[in-house]
């Protein structure tokens, strides 16, 4: 260490609060779960492995390396390590600093990288109307037969090979998106019990406006009146998660000063790689003394959909227009980030007419991992036919799951092994139930 | 370690099968257990025999030491590396090679995970009943180098109980087999029986044939919580004295039950000053016949509740939450130093006043919980390694229970293994001819003391390492 100089600094693991560290006491009780050890069998690939190369960090027995910087990019961000962790660990304050950590130092740093950084990260996904100016573009030509004709042709065989297999994966894009759908207030037929929040979300905004639609009628079904701000930004969670600390504060600030906080009893996030982010902004804002004290009042008001219904108590849903069955995969954020397996799974039992299979590995990553598939293609492939293995063993022709990536993921893996498994958000059928009266 | 050492360990295992980089090597710095670290030189994976035995030649002939691995869960350093080592890790071998049905036997390698053999049994509608509270992670040949006990060793036994042969790799790289399928066998000396909780220092065990016993077709689980400490362990010892062997019978006291609880979230009563989990097993009428006479005597002795699991599904939670008693308490302080004492068990009461009052005089916190039907405790510490002055209390704290817990005619550990942690005191209970014997026989085996250096005790080549290790640690 005599050349420290030239030497990246970890600024963040150094200066941690050192007991998040130590709260690891090494005992191996999540190794089983993590998908990447599952896969190598190598201890950098697991939880404890990972904290333990965090800890050298801080203990100054391990520089900021490139190697480093690959096993946190390696790392699914799934947080089953967390669901498994008798002790407690906050595996996502670590992974956070972490990653922040290597992006301020630049060690990943390549001409390549840093454009599409600067270009989605920085730029799209700060700019709530340049994405959905994106995403009109990107509607036309799935709808103008321009996409149809390119694959027909062939022509993606000429883009560079990780972009040509995400081709497929590129979301279908809704005619309109939220705030075509959805009006600024909404309220319920009879007096409302609540008045709740909405959040759009991004790609959900662009991919899926309709479970935003499906979203506010449910909360209307159970006495919700519904406020929806307009042309929302971003939650943060894709820069969260990929080291960008400061712009993910900026969008938490945005999306703080959109709601009166006083004038809601919840907030409702409907995507869960989103409300784990979201429940979090007390921790991003900490040292803001603007934002701080309104930030705590933030996360304690904001509600996966699936617990807010929960935990008002769930209007009884009718029959679904015919019988389904259905099995539910498990979002990473949302079960093993927000602690919400049990609620999704009791709202669809309350359909009469739906029958719930059980899904096994149900809380193992799907591989969508945020943009997980676009960093690791090869690790993201192989899980993601796992789960659909998994739900194909089910039988069901319909599978529920609660976010858009894992959605999106899980669409793509059916249709590659040729089946017409129909993945819904779990929110969907219930509106479907309510609109059936 | 010479860079040929390495080159050819690379020819003779894949090169991606030998770790040399920082980053590879610092996650084998340590095990289960709380402070010791270490970095090795490399860690390797073999896949079969002949490769363990091939790097056991290659280290023999560069007197370089081996340290083996399993999952690296173990509580007393087992597997933490010495300086400059190989680290032998046995993940790659991990089969199940035979369930034999007629003469209920399984053959596996010893890299499989523990709870696979018991998944294995199962398939066949048999029973593997060794379940050390780590068995989801930890490896077959770390249960069998360290004998280890789990929930239902009151009446089931541990490890030791259902190893009938192995096999063994040795010092000079020789491969051997002991033991057999037969239930009856004195021919020789019972050499398996000196690899049983061997813990890597005489031989590396690559396959193991493990008894299996048929599936018992009822089991049964209660939960009595109590207002003092010394009830659940009177409870205990009525049930022996009235000679019911129930399959399980563990207690956590209240900072244990309090931590499981935060993160199992599954009822359990917070204000209860301890807790006694208890299961038989068997057929379904004893099961009946006993579960009602233990539910009876925990009432005796004042249980403010005892419950009943309704089914499977909740009898597996509680052995779950039960299984995460230990990393549970880490939220409490940020270091967890746990200890595995046993005594004979009508000197139990005694003990569990013991710790307590050791922890009071040194101002330390100490929680309680462990295999009460063993007599095997686990005081667990809850301090700070960055605080020496703390850790010092500790220390004294430590060295007065394992002190009476020799005068009780007990041992320093029941189950986890001497391993560095525990070296210490290992002269105290052996402490006639014995303890020359431990380095007689680890000379006569491994003369060259390559294997597992410094752990169980010190021969004259390994000592400067270790103290370097304590020292640095
Ligand atoms: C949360 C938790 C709960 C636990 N609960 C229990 C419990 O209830 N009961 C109990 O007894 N223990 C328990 N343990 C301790 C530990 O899990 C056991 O000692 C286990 O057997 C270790 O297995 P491992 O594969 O992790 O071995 P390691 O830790 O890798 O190794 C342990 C020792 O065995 C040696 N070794 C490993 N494999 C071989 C081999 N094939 N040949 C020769 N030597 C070998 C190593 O050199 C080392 O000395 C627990 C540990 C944790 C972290
Ligand atoms: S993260 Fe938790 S479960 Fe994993 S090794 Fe650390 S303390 Fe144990
Ligand atoms: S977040 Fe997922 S991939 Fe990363 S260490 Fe935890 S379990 Fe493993």
């Amino acid at each position: 260490m005599n050349n420290c100089k030239t030497m990246p600094e970890a600024k963040r693991l150094e200066t941690l609060d050192y007991s998040i560290l130590q709260q690891c006491m090494h005992c191996g009780m999540c190794l089983p779960t993590c998908p990447t050890y599952d896969e190598t069998g190598l201890e950098r690939n697991s939880p404890r492995g990972r904290i333990s190369l965090m800890r050298a960090i801080a203990d100054g027995q391990l520089e900021l390396t490139p190697a480093f910087g690959e096993e946190m990019y390696y790392c699914l961000g799934c947080l089953a390590c967390t669901t498994a962790c008798p002790a407690g660990v906050d595996y996502a304050d670590l992974f956070e600093n972490a990653r922040a950590d290597i992006e301020d130092a630049q060690i990943l740093d390549t001409k390549e990288r840093r454009f599409w950084r600067w270009l989605a990260v920085k730029t799209i996904f700060m700019r709530p109307r340049l994405l959905r100016a994106i995403g009109r573009v990107m509607w036309l030509y799935q709808s103008s037969g321009l996409q149809a004709l390119l694959r027909r042709i062939g022509a993606f065989r000429l883009l560079p090979r990780n972009l040509r297999e995400l081709e497929p994966m590129a979301p279908r894009i809704q005619r309109s998106f939220s705030d075509g759908l959805i009006a600024r207030e909404e309220v319920p037929a009879e007096p409302p019990r609540f008045r709740v929040g909405m959040l759009t979300g991004c790609v959900q905004d662009l991919a899926f406006s309709d479970v935003n639609r499906d979203t506010v009628d449910v909360l209307l079904a159970n006495g919700c009146s519904v406020v929806t701000p307009r042309c929302q930004a971003c939650c943060g969670s894709l820069h969260g998660h990929n080291g960008e600390t400061a712009l993910a504060e900026e969008l938490a600030r945005r999306a703080i000063d959109q709601f009166d906080l006083d004038e809601v009893d919840a907030i409702i996030s409907n995507a869960g790689g989103c409300g784990s982010h979201l429940k979090h902004y007390g921790r991003l804002l900490k040292n803001d003394p603007d934002y701080a004290a309104k930030a705590a009042i933030w996360d304690s008001k904001l509600k996966d959909i699936h617990e807010w219904l929960d935990e008002i108590g769930l209007a009884p849903p009718p029959a679904l227009p015919e019988p389904m069955t259905v099995t539910y995969h498990d979002s990473c954020h949302l079960c093993h980030g927000q602690g919400v397996s049990r609620q999704p799974r009791d709202l669809l039992k309350a359909v009469p007419n739906l029958t719930l299979k059980p899904l096994a590995e149900s809380s193992w990553c799907c591989g969508s991992a945020g943009v997980y598939n676009i960093t690791q293609p090869e690790q993201a492939g192989k899980l993601q036919k796992r789960k659909v293995a998994n739900i194909l063993q089910t039988a069901a022709p319909n599978v529920a799951t609660a976010n858009p990536g894992c959605h999106l993921q899980l669409q793509t893996g059916l249709r590659i092994e040729g089946s017409d498994t129909i993945v819904h958000h779990p929110v969907s059928i219930l509106a479907r139930a309510y609109r059936n009266r | 370690m010479k860079p040929e050492t390495i080159e050819r360990l690379r020819s003779l295992l894949a090169p991606a099968r030998v770790l040399t980089s920082k980053e590879d090597l610092i996650p084998y710095g340590f095990d289960g257990t709380a402070v010791l670290q270490q970095l090795p030189a490399c860690v390797v994976f073999p896949v079969d025999t002949q490769e363990v035995s091939a790097v056991v030649e290659l280290a023999n002939a560069d007197d370089v030491p081996i340290v083996t691995r399993g999952s690296g869960t173990g509580l007393s350093g087992g597997s933490v590396p010495i300086s400059d080592c190989i680290v032998l890790c046995l993940l790659r071998m991990n089969r199940i090679l035979e369930v034999d049905t007629d003469n209920l036997t399984l053959l596996a390698e010893t890299g499989t995970i523990t709870k696979s053999i018991e998944d294995g049994a199962l398939a066949e509608g048999l029973f593997y009943p060794p379940d050390p509270s780590s068995l989801k992670v930890s490896t077959i040949g770390g249960n069998v180098a360290n004998n280890s006990g789990g929930l239902r060793g009151l009446k089931y036994g541990v490890t030791r109980d259902y190893v009938m042969g192995m096999e063994v790799v040795l010092p000079d790289g020789e491969i051997a087999w002991l033991g057999n399928k037969c239930v009856k066998d004195v021919a020789g000396y019972s050499l398996k029986d000196l690899f049983v909780g061997s813990e890597g220092t005489l031989g590396i065990i690559t396959k193991v044939l493990l008894k299996l016993v048929p599936l018992p077709p009822a089991r049964r689980t209660l939960l009595a919580t109590y207002s003092t400490l010394e009830a659940g362990a009177e409870t205990v010892s009525s049930i022996i004295a009235e000679k019911i062997i129930p399959c399980t019978l563990e207690f956590l006291d209240q900072t244990t039950l309090r931590c499981v609880e935060e993160f199992a979230k599954i009822g359990l009563p917070t204000e209860a000053t301890s807790l006694l989990l208890m299961e038989t097993d068997g057929h379904s009428a004893v099961v009946a016949e006993e579960a009602a006479k233990m539910e009876a005597i925990a009432r005796r002795h004042g249980a403010i509740e005892v419950r009943v699991a309704r089914d499977g599904l909740e009898a597996a939670e509680l052995a779950t939450a039960r299984r995460s008693a230990f990393s549970a308490l880490a939220r409490v302080r940020p270091t967890t130093i746990l200890e595995d004492v046993t005594v004979p068990r009508s000197r139990l009461a005694e003990m569990v006043r013991f710790v307590e009052d050791a922890a009071a005089r040194h101002k330390v916190k100490v929680a309680n919980f462990g295999h009460m039907g063993d007599g095997n405790l686990h005081p667990t510490f809850l301090t700070n390694e960055k605080d020496p002055e703390e850790m010092h209390r500790v220390e004294l704290a430590m060295d007065e229970i394992f002190d009476f817990t020799i005068e009780l005619g007990g041992t320093i550990t029941g189950e986890h293994g001497v391993g560095l942690a525990k070296k210490k005191h290992l002269p105290a209970q052996f402490r006639d001819a014995s303890y020359p014997l431990l380095k007689r026989i680890k000379g006569a085996l491994d003369p060259k003391n390559l294997f597992n250096p410094g752990k169980i005790f010190d021969l004259q080549a390994a000592s400067v390492s270790n103290e370097q290790l304590q020292n640095d640690a």
